[in-house]
């Protein structure tokens, strides 16, 4: 039996998985990671904090499992733009869509494409060195910032906003967000959470990080933690173990005496909306109302406005983090009410109904943008089974150009500018030795042109 | 002494894969696993064998005397998580795995 082809599209960590979960199942299959971008791991690289470089170190167990394995790297190459979904289909027996959620939910309200306003994810893309962000301009010359959402982004960008420059200096964080954060007149951080504390999605530990930074204040008003009895008993029969330490130590924070020496302080506010941004030029400030939580029909507790004025904070930046979402691909089936491909467990459904032969999906792109790192693993684990049981049962057919050399000379053709996983290696290589000089885990090259050079590759088209 | 698992865990499961007495929680198959931020190590069930730290690809996992300072709230947090999960539910949680 000639051994299995898989294409994977998207070298993230669920791209990532799903060859290591891939290789351990079937040993024989040869598989090749497309990726949009000249580097690797997705948003382990530009999505993970960079004050979380423990996390990070998972690049070493990615390049070992899948690149370590004969896992070829197809970077710097966009599927949909440079190779199609259908001349995919013709050099692999299997494709398996990796692809994330790469844009961000909006919030609906007017002001919200007020210069200043900016979706979280493209301050994290900035900040972690992502090229197509890195010309990004930030102002951060008010004194206050607002972070709308309650998740792990919102906690991670409020970490980035109030973090002193000396710890800046010791993480990946990008050159030119580094310049421009030891600039930042930013003084505190109002962070919103629509529902109660109870409701919030930080996890705990992240929660507790906002508490402890240096030099920092954290803010918390007794009143506006001060649980409702909804949630009292939400919590009590069905709340999960985050959500009490959660309440817990939102209760402490709340008693904290005031620490008038801080360099910055953030707010953590409950039970508050935004309902406009307002300004002239750009942001000036934003007016927010209060919520109360109600039981909704489906049983979840859900704010509801309450009708009083409004409150207005000033501030000239506001940072929008109410989620991800995923895009469609071209030539693939896509949900246009949950926003990812229909699939039964990672099997792509077609516009029928029944599987489509040889096309999958892991990750972000088929259970919606939830979970953390390791859920992908999981994920992985359930789309590859699928895959190996069709290819045991014989009911995918080999590709018409089934010969590695027959992509290899189409890319070579497309993509002068490929690059491989030697190419990345050089990369990265190169951005941990200029880290090494400044104590630093690496220096991060922020331009295609600068990775293009690192990697000896000469930009072609 | 026992092992402790951080709150840089990632939930990959590397750990429960090689633990050799499955006492890593939440399992898989239990109602709370998925809403877990991370996973526990159970003391009373630990052989200090060292096969999770050993496993964990983002070194989240350390001997209970060498946690570091900013993870030191983790013992606690990590007694508190055991003492909420009785030892039945543990129990059944092993035998289902």
């Amino acid at each position: 039996m000639a051994a299995p082809r898989v294409a994977i599209v998207g070298a993230g960590p669920a791209g990532a998985f799903a060859a290591e979960r891939l290789l351990r199942r079937r040993g024989d299959a040869e598989i090749d990671l497309f990726e949009r971008l000249p580097t690797a791991w997705g948003l382990l690289r530009g999505g993970v904090a960079p004050d979380h470089q423990e996390i990070k170190r998972l690049d070493d167990t990615f390049d070992r499992e899948t690149l370590g394995r004969g896992c070829r790297f197809f970077g710097n190459v966009e599927v949909g733009v440079d190779i199609s979904h259908s001349e995919l289909m013709r050099h692999y027996s299997a494709v398996i869509y990796a692809t994330g959620a790469q844009t961000d939910k909006s919030l609906g309200i007017p002001g919200e494409d007020l210069p200043g306003s900016w979706a979280a994810t493209e301050f994290v893309a900035w900040y972690n060195g992502h090229p197509d962000y890195r010309g990004l301009e930030f102002d951060l010359s008010a004194r206050r910032a607002v972070v709308i959402g309650n998740g792990n982004v919102a906690a991670d960008v409020t970490r980035m906003l109030t973090l002193g420059p000396d710890e800046l200096e010791r993480t990946d964080v990008a050159d030119h967000a580094l310049a421009a954060l030891r600039e930042s007149r930013i003084e505190e951080v109002v962070v919103l959470g629509r529902r109660g504390p109870a409701q919030a999605a930080f996890t705990s530990a992240e929660l507790r990080e906002l508490g402890h930074l240096d030099g920092v204040e954290l803010r918390v008003n007794p009143e506006e933690v001060e649980l409702d009895s909804l949630s009292r008993r939400w919590l009590d029969e069905e709340g999960t173990f985050t959500a009490r330490k959660n309440v817990e130590l939102l209760h402490e924070f709340a008693k904290a005496e005031p620490a008038p020496g801080a360099r910055r302080r953030i707010v953590l506010r409950f039970l508050r909306s935004p309902v406009q941004i307002l300004g002239s030029e750009g942001v000036e400030s934003i007016e927010i109302r209060r919520n109360e939580l109600v039981r909704a029909d489906d049983g979840k507790l859900r704010p509801r406005p309450v009708d009083e004025a409004l409150e207005t904070i000033e501030c000239g930046l506001v940072l929008r983090s109410v989620g991800y979402r995923a895009v469609p691909l071209p030539e693939v089936p896509f949900d246009e009410d949950s926003f990812v491909l229909p699939n039964d467990r990672g099997r792509v459904r077609g516009p029928d109904g029944q599987p489509l032969p040889g096309v999958y999906a892991v990750g972000w792109i088929k259970r919606g943008p939830t979970g953390i790192l390791g859920t992908n693993k999981r994920d992985a684990g359930e789309t590859v089974a699928c895959l190996a049981e069709d290819l045991a049962s014989d009911a995918l057919p080999p590709p018409p150009n089934p010969g590695r050399d027959q992509i290899d000379a189409l890319l070579a053709e497309r993509k002068p500018d490929l690059v491989t996983a030697e190419h990345w290696r050089a990369i990265d290589a190169q951005e941990v030795s200029r880290g090494r000089d400044q104590r630093r885990p690496r220096v991060k090259l922020a331009s295609r042109e600068e990775l293009l050079a690192a990697a000896g590759v000469h930009a072609g088209s | 002494m026992t092992y402790v698992i951080t709150g840089s865990c990632i939930k990959d499961d590397s750990c429960v894969e090689v633990c050799p007495v499955d006492c890593i929680h939440p399992m898989p198959e239990a109602p709370d696993f998925e809403t877990a931020e991370q996973l526990y190590i159970d003391p009373a069930v630990c052989i200090d064998c060292d096969a999770c730290v050993e496993a964990c690809p983002v070194d989240a996992i350390f001997a209970d005397h060498e946690v570091p300072e900013k993870h030191a709230y983790t013992l606690e947090v990590n007694e508190e998580f055991f003492a909420e999960k009785g030892t039945a539910e543990r129990t059944a949680e092993r035998a289902a795995a």
